[in-house]
């Protein structure tokens, strides 16, 4: 037997009114007989890489001094749901009701530093790190009792916060046996889980209880943070990237605009800051016309994009080179094209927002930052401070499927705030500055050629990918802030950053004897990071019209096609889904109904999408009818959770694909508000059905991106269907159809 | 600075503020409302939407000196006093119909005004009156649900 680790004296968390003392017996006060105690097993897998760093229960999960069980996370909340599904791993391995456990989502030094929540990984690292010191937590807890009550383990059961004897009437409550001390112990495996049959949340749709906050109009965000004395700023952004302030004139502005409490000007970045937030409004707007900025030509000609793209990429790395892709493409039939992707926006419906406040040689920030912790380290490297004297954090904010703009924010707010020190300082962009500032999902080209075998099969396939990085998120390089690269002493961002991402899924996840995957990296001419499932939105849409264009020149069907190039059951088995769940659809003239399959990252979760539309012939309007995902994530946490992430990624990717491109001529991007960067409104919004095969028994995937990627190409599908007019270029505006 | 007398949730409110300050930045700045949300401030996404004697319109572009005696009603005002939430509200939460929740306001704001003129609304009918507002997290199936449901309780 494992020694029972010693809690620490640490005490409760402040505020928490009440320390225990000593050791009620608590028998019969808690009235109902508790429901029989599920079996546990050992789990003997590797541990989530957040456990890393942090691998003591303690780091995850506390008690407080009333009972409840207090969850850590490190991950931030962007709409995906993740407090409800850390919650209800929690609550599952320690045999609690939902409601007796609370989470607390990133804070600097309170929570684990779980890096970025981003890449689907909230559940697989996250939640995951949570089920296994919960359920150490249970065995420690287990452990002490034993002791306490003088009876082996055994004979006790822990039930909602209770440790009952099962042979007699003694209990004691954990709070009561931790007596104010938290549980060190190491997570490390075997882990005694819960047997995954006698799950109680795990794998059902569990509601999520912000929803009820949301429609009361008490959910907080970043944007609804009030202080005492806070004050509103904004941040008069150059008219490009690359303009210089030549001149400004801000002697009337106290004249002009009421409230006005000071100017910021330091090199090209201009801030204001004033009592009300109208006032800042107004400031702002009064700022950028009393000044005058160069505006250099920065951009090539919108229409040339994809030429000045392969004009300026470096040689080609190799990333994949199975068997010997030339030979074998020179022998069969082949087959070639080329697929683009714009620019896209995250297009978030909250503007970038952040409170900072620099008070006692500390500076406090508010932020919906997807990593806090490396927020702080740029923050520092940028007002040159230890991190130490930075406490940030994590606010929810509006979704922002990538890094879109909350650093950003950030940054202009601290700037300010080591300007105008002692108050909340609350900066808020606008959605004009949002739109021409994010930075965007890279554009795509993928080069495709494969060569059909005598029975019809792929005998080889090459893919070329043209693409600009897919992360700058802040780091400790300065220059990964916006506001840094415009100060006085600018600082330019060190590196390109994360460019695998942009082959992401380059490769199909068919079985080809001779695959090549070639990237072309460039150092293109927007900003641009990660935004929801990299490349591979791009690259699934490019792969998966492609195989319907090789199915039509082997004389078969589809799906049929596919199915004959997997290997993996359960890519088989999501395809299969998804063409029972369109077996009886009746198709009518002008109609169409397209397929496409992608497992995420080629490693992550499976999805089989199928799209019915209609195409107008004269107008070339597509209108899609209904969207069905089959989607299989392994083990389902929450299945609600999992339906709605599925549900929105394929009406996010439909916008995408139907109409989404940033624009911009010469000197600057032109696509600033929502009538000039549309994307779906609810006239264009199909039905839409998603089915989750669960695999209880299976590890855990990543499913908030996976949608999205095949989403494109069975639009791109159905309207060949339709229409007879394949798809090369997204998005898919009326005229490239009716053209 | 000019004071203006607000008709806001049943109650009466006085507020001093310039005249062209838009009433969305009134309710959040001045009243510490956090219902209505800045979106776009160009009345694009109905993210700041309020019922005005019923009836949902964009906060964030309206001045606050043309409201005169008019009935406000934000998110914080739909649920009843003893906290019974609207029907509109309770259906958003029965059917689960948000991902973020940063549209939510709107979508309410625009399903409550609605079904104040049209109780019983087609799916058409719905799309209609929801169209100025968007949702990036793509949650509108669950939404047009939602009022589904709503019209029902
Ligand atoms: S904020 Fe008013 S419509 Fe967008
Ligand atoms: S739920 Fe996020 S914008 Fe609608």
């Amino acid at each position: 037997m494992i020694e029972p680790a010693i809690p620490s004296r640490r005490k409760f968390l402040q505020n928490v009114g009440y320390i225990s003392v000593g050791f009620s017996m608590f028998g019969g006060c808690i009235g109902k007989t508790d429901p029989a105690i599920a079996a546990r097993f050992d789990y003997l897998g590797d541990l989530p890489r957040s456990m890393n760093q942090a691998n003591q229960v303690n780091a995850w999960l506390e008690v407080s001094a009333d009972g409840r069980v207090r969850v850590f996370s490190g991950k931030v909340e962007l709409g995906q749901g993740i407090r409800v599904a850390v919650q209800m791993v929690a609550a599952e391995e320690l045999d609690m009701e939902l409601d007796k456990v609370t989470v607390h989502l990133a804070e600097t030094d309170v929570t684990p530093n779980e890096g970025y929540t981003a890449g689907s990984g909230s559940i697989k690292s996250s939640a995951m790190s949570v089920r296994y010191a919960a359920a150490t937590a249970r065995t420690t807890l287990l452990q002490l009792a034993s002791i306490k009550l003088e009876l082996p383990i055994e004979n006790l059961a822990l039930y909602n916060g209770v440790i009952r004897s099962t042979v007699d009437k003694k209990s004691v409550t954990i709070q009561d046996l931790l007596e104010g001390a938290q549980i060190e112990t190491e997570v490390k495996s075997p882990v005694q889980i819960k047997s995954k049959e006698d799950h109680k949340y795990v794998g059902k749709a569990i509601p999520r209880e912000d929803i009820k906050k949301m429609v009361l109009g008490e959910q907080v965000y970043i944007q609804d943070l009030r202080f005492p004395g806070m004050v509103h700023a904004r941040v008069v952004r150059p008219p490009n990237y690359r303009s210089e302030l030549e001149h400004l004139d801000d002697s009337e502005l106290n004249h002009a605009v009421p409230g006005i409490i000071k100017t910021v000007i330091n090199g090209n970045f201009v801030g204001v800051i004033a009592e009300r937030e109208y006032q800042a409004v107004k400031a702002a707007r009064y700022l950028e016309m009393h000044s005058k900025w160069t505006t250099p030509e920065i951009f090539p000609a919108q229409e040339k994009l994809y030429d000045h793209i392969r004009n300026i990429a470096e040689t080609p790395e190799n990333i994949r080179d199975d068997g010997d892709v030339r030979v074998s493409l020179e022998q069969g039939r082949t087959l070639k094209a080329t697929y683009t992707k714009p620019y896209i926006k995250h297009g978030s419906m909250g503007p970038g927002c952040a409170v900072a406040l620099y008070h006692q040689g500390i500076l406090h920030v508010w932020s919906n930052s997807q990593g806090i912790y490396p927020l702080r380290e740029a923050l520092a490297a940028m007002l040159k401070m230890d991190t130490e004297k930075i406490h940030i954090v994590s606010v929810p904010g509006a979704g922002c499927y990538g890094h879109s703009t909350p650093d950003d924010a950030a940054a202009d707010a601290c700037l300010l705030a080591l300007d105008y020190p002692g108050k909340h300082i609350r900066v808020q962009w606008s959605r004009a500055d949002e739109h021409a500032w994010e930075p965007y999902g890279s554009a795509i080209i993928a080069d495709l050629e494969a060569s059909l075998t005598e029975s019809g099969k792929i005998g080889a396939w090459k893919s070329d990918i043209w693409t600009d990085s897919h992360s700058t998120r802040p780091n400790k390089d300065p220059g990964t802030l916006l506001a840094a690269r415009y100060l006085e002493n600018p600082m330019e961002m060190q590196s390109r950053g994360y460019r695998g991402g942009g082959h992401r899924n380059g490769d199909p996840y068919y079985a080809i004897p001779n695959l090549q995957l070639n990237a072309y990296y460039y150092d293109g001419p927007l900003r641009v990071t990660s935004l929801r499932s990299l490349g591979a939105f791009a690259n699934i849409f490019a792969i998966e019209s492609f195989m319907d264009e090789l199915a039509d020149k082997a004389g078969k069907d589809p799906l049929e096609f596919r199915l004959e190039h997997l290997e993996d059951q359960r890519a088989i088995a999501v395809i299969q889904k998804v063409k029972d769940l369109t077996a009886d659809q009746v198709m009518a003239a002008g109609t169409g109904l397209g397929y496409a399959f992608g497992r995420y990252k080629n490693n992550d979760a499976y999805v089989a999408i199928a799209v019915k539309l209609a195409v107008d012939g004269t107008s070339g309007q597509v209108s899609i009818i209904k969207m069905w995902a089959a989607i299989d994530v392994g083990e389902v946490i929450n299945l609600d959770g999992i339906k709605n992430q599925t549900e929105g990624g394929m009406i996010q990717a439909a916008s995408w694909t139907l109409n989404e491109q940033v624009t911009f001529d010469q000197q600057k991007i032109t696509s600033t508000d929502w009538s000039t960067y549309p994307i779906l409104r609810f006239n264009d919004i199909p039905e839409v059905e998603v089915a989750v095969i669960d695999r209880p028994h299976e590890p855990v995937l990543g499913g908030g991106e996976a949608a999205g990627p095949p989403t494109g190409a069975a639009i791109a599908n159905a309207i060949f269907r339709a229409c007879g007019k394949r798809i090369y270029d997204l998005p898919v505006t009326p005229g490239k159809i009716s053209s | 600075m000019p004071k203006y007398n607000l008709n806001i949730n049943r109650a009466q409110t006085e507020v001093k503020v310039e005249a062209d300050t838009p009433l969305l930045y009134v309710l959040r700045d001045h009243l510490e409302l956090n219902g209505p949300k800045f979106g776009c401030g160009v009345a694009q996404c109905g993210s700041c939407l309020v019922l005005i004697d019923g009836e949902a319109v964009v906060s964030c572009t309206l001045p606050v000196s043309s409201v005169g005696k008019s009935e406000i009603t934000t998110l914080e005002g739909l649920a009843g006093k003893d906290g019974k939430l609207h029907a509109v509200q309770e259906a958003f939460v029965k059917e689960q119909a948000a991902q973020c929740g940063y549209c939510l306001n709107g979508m309410i704001m625009s399903t409550v005004s609605m079904l104040n003129k049209n109780p019983d609304p087609e799916e058409d009918d719905i799309k209609k009156a929801l169209q100025l507002n968007l949702c990036r997290c793509g949650a509108h199936t669950r939404m047009i649900k939602a009022v589904e449901t709503a019209k029902n309780l």
